[in-house]
């Protein structure tokens, strides 16, 4: 890195300018469309530029006269993932943490990571059946006890990895101080694993957020149906109006991509952590 | 005792999870097998006993093995894609420029989009008609004329994993640029003094530390890619001519669409069954090669 | 009611914005766009609302091909739906399955004499009705008359192959790169299209229980769709087309020619966003010299309750609110009515006089697909066949050789 000739400065340079520009580019285009005039965005050659703002898609969708099913839609979404999200923490949390501190359980967390490798199909036909007959298909509840299928392994395997660092010692001096279980979680390990657990959230929610296949086979009207699946009805090829189809991405990708924006420190640590650690 | 009863305190901390993944992943997957050996249909009648017919039928069937090349070669390119531009971005990352901290930040974006969203986003640049790509390339006189990208059997597949890539290599890459930091000073300085040149010391002195989380990171793409439904639903629904109609897609077809539970269930397996043997195979691998390094 | 009921339904009213104090809450399912807009679904919606203020109902709009799939999965969870839109084919399939309600019975007379002998194949199956028709289409011949005119074709074509030689003198003088748009994507777009040419041709899906499209009217039908793509006539892109992509490249004047369903007519003639507006033409879909005048392929679509619901009288009376005379005159612009004394009307033809008379001709020798509880399995097959004649995987002699095997039947 000491002997770096200009050449090589420039190459860098000119590398770096191109991989930021192959990032942008679609997301920036996904942008333009949605405030793009339907003529701007069937015109040959195309406009790259609209020649003036057209924000009627925001409006039109995001005010409940006329966007209410989008709204019921973004509600949905909402409320799945944070269901999801709370119950993957609650089972994954003291899962997590015992798996961290007894090496012997390691084989179980290992079998229930293993299910990462089943692919949705395989569980999706008894998982219709048993919500058909507990009465909780298109029903925001039982979805979100479907994503736990997804959410908890992974939720518990990064939270095992943050607990990992966490020093002992301090547990075991309150355990000799009388602390009772819960009195240790609470007092003594969340404090510590705050910053931990909040990664997980952030995944958990992010995950529950992005999913679909379940979102499209167990919903069927307003109060379920999630965004994604929104989404990919309005893609479907029966909407004309690409801008439309646009703002709605544009909507639907603003939390996620808020939320790595503001919290990527954390999240790259979780990511790489996971990939490094294994 | 003492260590029996922090023993018998894990499981019953293990208990909330275990009970939650026999529900929604234990038994249903019981189920899924015990309904692979039954004629069962979606709604309705509950399911004869018809032994391997499902297998026999869905695997000797010319769709389950146009699925299944389908299948590989969309794995097969885009992880193979996604590693190769993941390292080579995250080299660069570890490079000094001006702006390095802002592209980290980029990075994060592909990744955060929602699969849904990316896949429509890719659907409208690959528009036939007004799509982007098709502007970009004739106005850049790269192409004469519009091509019909998600409507050629040679170009569709293709389209489908340059949209897999773009959203995924960035992970990748930040992954790499994370193991490369760990990679020491000194034995760069050291090997450079040796008199080793660029690819010596990248092979010699760096490779070492990407080995074990590409590994990590080819196992969970492989598993993603395989998994593949999404993107493929929304941007070709299969088409043309079934050529990107993924092993997941047909089981949709198989158990939802035509509503034979029954066998969608023994075509699911086989899926699950493939992914197995594949991420069992990538772990030995990786056990030998941390034997190797050890 | 007890209080308890009333204060729930304040909140799910201040919830949902809904004025109404509604006792029965329907839930109907609709596809996006093609035939009546969502605009008009909720028009029509919001007059039965108004003349039943203890009846809501909530629509639910899917594309067409998410359409059967959304039905069929609902029947696990009791009325997600009430009211389902259901397309032409699927009667067979859903009487097995018991997804709709047969309805025979709550037909009155008025209904057997006033709607079209044609609309009632849409819901009859095996002597019983299992809904009303609702949408009565089939796919046109829309042409661009300016660019005819400028490419010295006098008169619409009368013929498929009339067609392909005015095509060649559109292309010819330089108008458009490619004359025609269709929409073959893989998907039921693409059989309706086909099923139009077979019918042109005098072919048949299938005699005596065994597939028979692969030879005859049915294989003229797809050897006419790819020699038109491979002379240039046809545009490539159309082997990715949905209706709507037709429409956009039609009404954009990239297009001379299409073959759409009836809803385009109005969007593309009168459409703020058409660019040839008052230029559009529209005839019946061409026939064969010798085989046939016209043909037409029967794309209706009917509305059923489903066996789910719990509101199966209210349920149809809103079907039959959606399928009055009067509520389907006030909404003929995109979807003409079922009911016969409509088209002598003018309230109804005035000012799309050019669709009426096709629509005279084009109805009256719809096609039907095949009549059997696996279609969506043949048709699934049918689409790859096609697909691959159009991309050159397969001559069309094998490729409906391979559609007819792996067709289930």
């Amino acid at each position: 890195m000491e002997h770096r000739s200009l050449g090589f400065a420039i190459f860098v340079h000119v590398a770096a300018l191109g991989v930021a520009l192959t990032v942008l580019a679609p997301l920036g285009w996904l942008f333009v469309m949605s405030v793009s005039s339907p003529a701007d965005l069937s015109a040959k050659p195309l406009h790259w530029w609209p020649d003036s703002i057209d924000l009627s898609r925001y409006r039109q969708l995001l005010t409940p006269e006329t966007g209410a099913a989008f709204l019921a839609s973004l509600r949905n979404s909402i409320e799945v993932a944070a269901m999801a999200t709370l119950g993957a923490l609650l089972v994954g949390i003291p899962a997590g943490w015992a798996a961290s501190r007894n090496p012997k359980l390691g084989w179980t967390l290992g079998a229930v990571i293993a299910t990462y490798m089943l692919p949705p199909v395989a569980l999706s036909v008894p998982l219709y059946l048993i919500l058909a007959k507990l009465g909780l298909l298109n029903n925001v509840f039982g979805l979100a006890l479907v994503y736990l299928s997804i959410l908890a392994p992974f939720v518990t395997w990064l939270l095992k990895a943050g607990f990992d660092p966490i020093p002992r010692d301090l547990e075991q001096a309150a355990a000799i101080d009388g602390a009772n279980l819960w009195q240790l979680l609470r007092i003594v390990i969340l404090p510590l694993a705050l910053p931990v657990v909040a990664t997980a959230l952030i995944f958990a929610f992010l995950l529950a957020w992005d999913e679909f296949f379940y979102g499209l086979l167990f919903t069927s009207n307003q109060d379920a149906k999630t965004l994604s699946v929104a989404i990919a009805d309005l893609a479907g090829g029966r909407v004309s109006d690409y801008g439309l189809i646009a703002t709605a991405g544009v909507i639907a990708a603003l939390p996620p991509v808020a939320v790595g924006l503001l919290m990527q420190r954390a999240l790259i640590s979780g990511l790489t952590n996971g990939g490094v650690k294994g | 005792m003492f260590t029996d009863r922090l023993t018998l305190r894990a499981w019953v901390l293990m208990l909330p999870l275990l009970v939650v993944m026999l529900a929604v992943i234990g038994w249903p997957l019981a189920d899924t097998v015990r309904l692979s050996f039954t004629d069962a249909r979606l709604v309705g009648t509950g399911g004869a006993f018809v032994g391997v017919e499902n297998y026999t039928g869905m695997l000797g069937s010319r769709n389950f093995r146009k699925a299944l090349v389908a299948t590989l070669t969309f794995s097969v390119w885009s992880v193979a894609a996604e590693l190769c531009l993941g390292v080579l971005v995250g080299l660069l990352l570890n490079q000094r420029f001006y702006g390095r901290a802002l592209l980290r930040a980029l990075m994060i974006l592909p990744w955060a989009l929602p699969t849904v969203v990316n896949a429509t986003l890719w659907r409208l640049i690959y528009n036939p008609e007004y799509g982007a790509l098709n502007a970009a390339l004739t106005q850049l006189g790269l192409a004469d004329s519009y091509q019909s990208w998600l409507g050629q059997p040679g170009t569709a597949m293709g389209a489908l994993i340059v949209a897999d890539v773009w959203k995924n290599f960035p992970l990748v890459a930040l992954i790499a640029l994370a193991a490369l930091q760990a990679v020491p000073r000194d034995i760069q300085a050291a090997a450079t003094s040796d008199g080793a040149n660029a690819w010596q010391r990248f092979r010699h002195v760096t490779l070492p530390y990407l080995v074990g989380p590409l590994m990590v990171a080819l196992v969970l793409r492989t598993i993603e890619a395989f998994k593949v439904f999404d993107l493929i639903w929304i941007m070709t629904r299969g088409g043309p001519a079934n050529s990107t109609r993924s092993l997941s897609l047909l089981v949709y077809q198989e158990a939802f669409a035509f509503q034979r539970a029954g066998s969608g269930a023994s075509l699911a397996l086989v899926i699950t069954l493939i992914i197995t043997v594949l991420a069992g195979a990538y772990l030995a691998l990786m056990r030998r090669a941390a034997g190797q390094g050890g | 009611m007890k209080p308890t009921r009333i204060a729930a339904l304040m909140a799910a009213t201040a919830l949902t914005g809904t004025a109404a104090f509604a006792d029965t809450e329907l839930n109907a399912l609709f596809m996006a766009q093609a035939a009546y807009s969502e605009e008009d679904i909720r028009a029509m919606t919001a007059s039965f609302e108004a003349a039943n203020p203890d009846v809501s109902v909530t629509l639910e709009f899917v594309p067409y091909e998410g359409l059967h799939d959304k039905t069929v999965l609902s029947m696990g969870s009791g009325g997600a739906y009430d009211v389902v839109l259901f397309d032409v084919i699927w009667p067979a399939e859903y009487a097995r399955n018991g997804v709709l309600v047969d309805v025979s019975d709550k037909i009155t007379d008025e209904m057997t004499s006033g709607i079209l002998p044609g609309a009632w194949t849409t819901v009859d199956f095996d002597g019983a009705s299992y809904g009303l028709p609702w949408i009565l289409d089939t796919k046109y011949l829309f042409y661009n008359k300016e660019m005819l005119a400028e490419a010295g074709v006098d008169a619409p074509p009368a013929t498929w192959d009339d067609l392909r030689a005015a095509a060649q003198k559109v292309k010819d003088a330089g108008l458009v790169e490619y004359p025609i748009a269709m929409s073959w994507a893989q998907a039921e777009a693409a059989v309706c299209d086909y099923t139009t040419l077979l019918s042109a041709y005098g072919g048949d899906f299938i005699t005596d229980g065994q597939p028979a499209f692969q030879t005859g009217g049915g294989l003229e039908a797809l050897e006419y769709m790819t020699a038109s793509i491979e002379d240039g006539l046809t545009n490539p892109n159309s082997r990715e087309f949905l209706e709507e992509d037709v429409r956009a490249v039609f009404q954009n004047g990239d297009a001379a020619f299409a073959l759409n369903w009836t809803y385009m007519y109005n969007l593309a003639n009168m459409g703020e966003d058409s660019a040839v507006a008052g230029k559009v033409g529209v005839v019946a879909a061409p026939g064969v010299s010798g085989v046939s005048e016209h043909s037409a392929v029967n794309g209706s679509m009917g509305l059923g309750i489903t066996s789910t619901s719990e509101h199966p009288d209210e349920a149809w009376d809103y079907i039959v609110h959606m399928t009055s005379q009067p509520v389907q005159n006030a909404y003929a612009r995109l979807s003409l009515p079922i009911w016969a004394s409509s088209y002598s009307d003018p309230a109804v033809t005035e000012g799309q006089e050019e669709l009426i008379e096709a629509a005279g001709k084009g109805l009256a020798v719809m096609y039907p697909r095949p009549m059997t509880a696996n279609y969506q399995e043949m048709s699934m097959a049918l689409q790859q066949g096609i697909q691959e004649a159009l991309l050159g995987m397969a001559s069309p002699a094998e490729a409906l050789e391979g559609a007819a095997e792996n067709s289930g039947l």
